[in-house]
């Protein structure tokens, strides 16, 4: 805490140029002015009681320090976050997997080139690939779902994972291989901070998981190999790991586990009729249960998504996308419609947005409207609102909805 | 030697007499946009608003001319904080009917995300500069029309062939009839009033091609905002490789854009 304290006083002495007077004093100065990020105070509360659950969900302090060395054979990023949060959690103790404890380590990485024709990325970083718009079918790396529900900042819904990534390229197609020696699973919702359905009922309490956890052996791999072609980015994708929310029940030890999962799919995205359009399909292969007949392990899934963006009026954007869960052996269908509309105004330092979920079939949903002012290059101020509607609390949605929230922020950047 | 100038003068006004509206009209997107194979600078914007409060943009831009008068960009930012390391990637296509591809890349979330094609009227980075004035507007969508020709100048009036994809209803610009650079561009909307004057308000000559080196842009329907770029580090022909303007190095940015 005490380094932590030096170093935002480093930071804030910034423009003090007599402090850089000495030859120390210089290369400190030089490492500060290097020394990027952001400190961001954000409150979150719940717009009704929830029996299971206190008001507040969000009451944190949270300093962002990201420095990026740039050498002639390879580039060192590391980005962490420091936070003090004041709402009760299970993680006092640093915790780099959940992200919850007083240090959450974004990127610590490594990048360098080998060949010309490849890249390796070695350490924690942030992955994403696929084309849907807050949905997601052939991305599988970790995703922070209750950052994303009590209203963090919408980058935090991508959680880090500790991954080797490789990038080849030849002349036909640029293909991916992604490695994560220890399976990272979601940062799902827990108990902490937001109730869920428990199996009978809402509750707030710890959901106590079995996670395969053992270095090389409870390994993730992912492979995409993409190309461009005539305007639209074709891809192919694989993935070889395990269900990423606890959605598997053991009986014999009563906790949730993250049985086998292989996902096969494809996606396409391109400019049509003046606005981007996306599909993109995958087979998710329950490898526990492949006859659907265990009621513990989730079934085989068909995944499909298509989108659609374009400018409605200038500086007012509009999407929308139909996604399905298809379930062959119980012939379940889940739909889902987005909606995604994002305002800018007084020379886009005013940003109002509206995403939205809606699944008929589950007939519940899910609004996130959010407006953002840019104060200053530097100040922003930001409300998001987090809704959940639904007719049955065991819905996806459903479940949250003790946990409607409002959270604001103020946000220094430099 | 005193014959081979006074001969080139000669030409070079016989050349002048002759050029036609569309002549004219290549010759300053040239000049404006293809300077050199390819380029770069670093670009410090500065968006004033109407009520006096200061916004900063820096990034670097590369630039490759591809043949046929396609072009790729790369607009690599550096500040303000908030949107540092992002990309902006533009793949310029001029033939009628091709639209833009353009990216954008966003580094918290390793993201690289298609921009649809239609909002090129849109603010470029919240300043008075839209999109289209960073990679140029195709000569196809306006009809051009030379109104006047002074000493120095050609002035050119377009109008816009579909007059509902744009917020003018014509443009009136002054060509140097030295450099061919476009000097100022006056906007009318759809009522005939000045609303948009954009100008090179310093031009110097740099390895031999006459460069923008500070432009500016007045927002005259909002009461006085604008914004003005200042331009440095210019270099041509460096010898950008195509493999730049490439997915692989939105996710990681290449030398050239960092240094």
């Amino acid at each position: 805490m005490k380094k932590l304290i030096l170093i935002a006083i480093l930071i804030s002495s910034f423009e003090f140029s007599s402090f850089a007077e000495d030859t120390a004093g210089k290369q400190l100065f030089s490492f500060a002015q290097d020394l990027h990020g952001f400190a961001d105070m954000r409150y979150g509360i719940r717009t009704q009681s929830d029996p299971n659950k206190e008001q507040t969900t969000l009451k944190e302090l949270r300093l962002q320090l990201s420095r990026i060395w740039y050498q002639d054979l390879f580039t060192l990023t590391a980005r962490s976050d420091f936070v003090f949060d004041g709402v009760p959690n299970n993680h006092g103790r640093i915790d780099l997997e959940t992200g919850e404890g007083p240090i959450d380590l974004r990127e610590l990485n490594v990048l360098f080139t080998p060949v010309r024709w490849a890249d390796v990325k070695v350490g924690r970083q942030i992955l994403t690939w696929g084309t849907g718009d807050l949905l997601f079918i052939n991305d599988l790396f970790s995703k922070d779902w209750k950052s994303f529900f009590t209203g963090r900042d919408e980058e935090y819904l991508k959680a880090p994972s500790d991954a080797l990534f490789m990038s080849f390229f030849p002349s036909f197609a640029n293909i991916d291989v992604a490695y994560m020696p220890r399976f990272d699973s979601d940062r799902f919702v827990d108990g902490e901070r937001l109730s869920y359905w428990g199996g009978t009922g809402l509750t707030g309490t710890d959901l106590q998981t079995d996670k395969p956890d053992d270095w090389f052996t409870d390994d993730e791999i992912a492979v995409r190999i993409s190309r461009y072609m005539k305007g639209w980015n074709v891809a192919a994708y694989g993935y070889s790991g395990y269900w990423k929310t606890p959605q598997g029940f053991d009986t014999v030890s009563g906790k949730n586990t993250f049985p086998k999962l292989s996902v096969y799919g494809a996606s396409v995205r391109g400019a049509l009729a003046g606005g981007i359009a996306n599909l993109e399909v995958g087979y998710y292969d329950s490898r526990e249960d492949r006859n659907g007949t265990d009621p513990f392990v989730p079934d085989s899934q068909i995944r499909l998504l298509v989108g659609y963006e374009h400018e409605i009026i200038q500086n007012l954007t509009g999407s929308a996308q139909y996604y399905l869960e298809n379930t062959p052996d119980t012939e379940h269908n889940r739909h889902v419609v987005t909606l995604r509309l994002t305002q800018m105004l007084m020379n886009q330092t005013l940003t109002l947005g509206l995403f939205t979920y809606w699944s008929p079939s589950d007939q519940d949903g899910y609004i996130r409207p959010s407006v953002a002012y840019k104060l200053t290059d530097n100040w922003l101020l930001e409300t998001r609102g987090n809704f959940f509607f639904g007719k049955n609390n065991n819905t996806f949605f459903g479940q949250f909805a003790d946990n409607n929230n409002v959270a604001m922020t103020v946000r220094y950047s430099f | 030697m005193k014959k081979l100038i006074a001969i080139t003068l000669l030409l070079a006004s016989v050349n002048a007499f002759a050029l036609t509206v569309d002549e004219i009209v290549n010759k300053a997107n040239e000049a404006a946009y293809y300077a050199g194979n390819d380029g770069f600078a670093d670009v410090k914007m500065v968006i004033t608003d109407a009520g006096g409060g200061e916004r900063i943009r820096e990034f670097r831009i590369l630039r490759l001319n591809t043949g046929d008068g396609n072009q790729k960009f790369y607009v690599y930012f550096k500040e303000p904080a908030d949107v540092r390391r992002q990309v902006f990637m533009v793949w310029k296509k001029v033939k009628q009917g091709q639209d833009d591809d353009r990216w954008l890349f966003l580094p918290a979330l390793n993201l690289v995300k298609p921009i649809a094609p239609g909002d090129k009227r849109t603010s470029f980075v919240g300043s008075d500069f839209v999109y289209e004035d960073v990679s140029g507007r195709a000569l196809w969508e306006d009809t051009h029309e030379l109104i006047e020709e002074t000493e120095t100048q050609y002035i050119v009036k377009n109008t816009p062939n579909d007059h509902g994809a744009v917020d003018f209803s014509s443009y009136t610009v002054q060509i140097d009839k030295q450099t061919f650079l476009p000097v100022k561009a006056e906007y009318l909307d759809k009522n005939g009033k000045l609303y948009r004057r954009v100008e090179a308000t310093k031009v110097e000559t740099v390895q031999g091609f006459p460069t923008v080196l500070e432009s500016r842009v007045d927002d005259l329907a909002r009461g006085g905002g604008r914004t003005v770029n200042t331009f440095s580090n210019i270099e041509y022909n460096v010898g950008l490789k195509e493999m730049i303007f490439t997915e692989r190095f939105l996710r990681r940015p290449p030398r050239e854009a960092t240094r």
